[in-house]
């Protein structure tokens, strides 16, 4: 069977087309490297980068975002969602602080700096 | 009056870059304003991933982006004055500036124009019905949820399938909102491809072409919204309105490069891009003056930013360098199949020049040309095209010394 999918590694957006079963993928379309990865893991075990905001306990003005350092599987956005809303954090923060070493695969980092 | 070489009006990404690329050709009295308490701009708000794979090789967030720009301004001592509001700026460079310190004014031997743009709103939209709490322009939502912390509303409806609708609407959904629908008035998405899969097919999101909002219900807060079919003018189809309940509308509209006072100059507009007449350096009709990023043509990549406020910076250091040499000009002007091109004026000098465009419809194979008179300047093809993908035709700069008819650009579908 074969099935299109849009990557969405970069805004160029490639369709690519995707033959074959789990074991045995043939991948054509990509533009580069990453499309060909992206397809495989698309067929295979979906993830993707999430991002958010979360609040700080001792600052009341501003909110802290954060990202997964890696893409998380799909199935677990919304888990990863709670559980980083449910922890307590405080400033000072960094950009790139390594906030929660390991979150269903991934680590979760702070994107900004809150001093 | 306080005397700069280079004053840049705008402390985001457009306007960093440009400072950098400026300083870096050796003026070294450059200043950045800022209306806000912070550069960054927009970015400030965009939380998501995305950007910066073309122009720093790998996936930052927006706060990330902005960061890397403000530590190389920073690392240059170019001073960024936040909280600070340009009135007015006269066509002698001369700039009235609300701060902290009180009204000020500058006399700049060159500007640099990086206001950015705004978002199409409710009022500019005419939907009728009442006016109730909870209509927001996607961007104020972003701002809220994402620097203040508020979630907008539990049940939204986005109108507008431009790239900051889409985001809002997986934003929403992660923050445990439910998004009934996108509408989008034309028959194909303005959004990159990317953001409808990972934004809306993702999570189920219906996205409704050709369907506009009709009318808005509530009194104190939003209730619902008609939506309706619209046909080939655009004009709502009457027995197709159909009722969604909700208590948020987000406007995902269009954006509008924020052009008050490049207006009020006197500088040259383009009726179709909303901001300024350029050169291939990016200077408008007023010499000395510049412009780059979204205040001169809405960007569909901040990348696309940074790099069109490279070329205004390091113009603008040459002007005040006094190293700039122009011959004679040529206009560059869309033609059929192509909505708007910049720069719209081209300086000869020998050198290669980028003009980038947009197609006017979505469009399959397709040939990109530029013509002056019968002579072909320059030729690209692309398998698809679409209003929301800038495209990039190099001129070279050989075949414009011989150019003597102003340009058209074409797109021939094949």
């Amino acid at each position: 069977m074969e099935k299109y999918l849009t990557c969405i590694v970069c805004p160029r957006g490639c369709m690519i087309s995707v033959k074959g079963e789990k074991e045995d993928l043939s991948v054509s379309g990509f533009a580069c490297a990453r499309g060909k990865e992206y397809a495989i893991s698309e067929c295979t075990h979906p993830c993707r980068t999430i991002t958010a905001v979360v609040r700080i306990q001792n600052r009341e003005d501003t909110m802290l975002s954060i990202k997964s350092a890696a893409p998380v599987p799909k199935e677990d956005i919304f888990r990863w969602m709670e559980k980083v809303q449910s922890c307590v954090w405080n400033a000072p923060v960094q950009m790139g602080e390594v906030l929660i070493s390991d979150l269903f695969g991934s680590a979760v980092v702070a994107t900004k700096t809150v001093v | 009056m306080e005397k700069h070489r280079i004053v840049v009006v705008g402390g985001g990404p457009a306007g960093m870059a440009a400072a950098v690329a400026a300083y870096d050709m050796g003026v070294r009295d450059v200043v950045i304003l800022d209306r806000e308490e912070a550069p960054g701009g927009i970015l400030r708000q965009c939380i998501h991933n995305g950007f910066g794979l073309h122009k720093l090789g790998e996936e930052l967030t927006g706060p990330e982006y902005a960061a890397v720009y403000e530590k190389m301004v920073r690392e240059r001592n170019i001073p960024i004055l936040t909280q600070s509001t340009v009135l007015q700026i006269t066509p002698e460079k001369e700039v009235t500036v609300t701060s902290p310190k009180g009204l000020v004014k500058y006399q700049a031997d060159a500007v640099i124009l990086a206001m950015g743009c705004r978002e199409r709103s409710r009022g500019a939209l005419n939907i009728s019905g009442t006016r109730p709490a909870g209509i927001y322009s996607a961007g104020t939502a972003q701002k809220l949820m994402n620097c203040d912390g508020y979630l907008v509303g539990k049940r939204a409806v986005i109108l507008g399938s431009g790239d900051i609708g889409l985001i809002m609407a997986r934003r929403m959904t992660l923050q445990g909102a439910k998004v009934e629908a996108v509408c989008e008035l034309l028959p194909y998405s303005g959004g990159l491809i990317r953001n409808i899969v990972q934004c809306l097919e993702d999570y189920s999101i219906p996205l409704y072409l050709s369907t506009t909002v009709t009318e808005i219900h509530g009194k104190e807060r939003l209730e619902g919204v008609t939506v309706s079919q619209v046909d080939e003018n655009r004009k709502p189809i009457p027995g197709t309105e159909r009722y969604i309940s909700c208590d948020t509308l987000l406007l995902s509209c269009g954006l509008i490069p924020e052009n008050e006072l490049t207006r009020s100059a006197g500088i040259e507009m383009d009726r179709i891009t909303g901001g300024p007449v350029v050169d291939q350096n990016r200077q408008t009709n007023t010499e000395g003056i510049f412009a780059c990023g979204n205040v001169l043509q809405v960007h569909d990549l901040v990348d696309y930013v940074s790099d069109e406020a490279e070329i205004a910076g390091q113009a603008a250091a040459r002007y005040v360098m006094n190293s700039c040499t122009a011959e004679a000009s040529l206009n560059v002007m869309p033609g059929s199949g192509i909505r708007y091109t910049v720069p719209q004026r081209i300086e000869k000098n020998g050198e290669d020049v980028a003009v980038y465009f947009r197609v006017k419809n979505p469009v399959g194979k397709v040939r990109f040309r530029a013509l002056s008179g019968d002579v072909e300047l320059s030729t690209a093809t692309r398998l698809r095209a679409a209003p929301g993908e800038m495209e990039k035709l190099i001129l070279k700069g050989e075949k414009l010394q011989n150019a003597t008819d102003d340009i058209v650009l074409l797109a021939e579908e094949l």
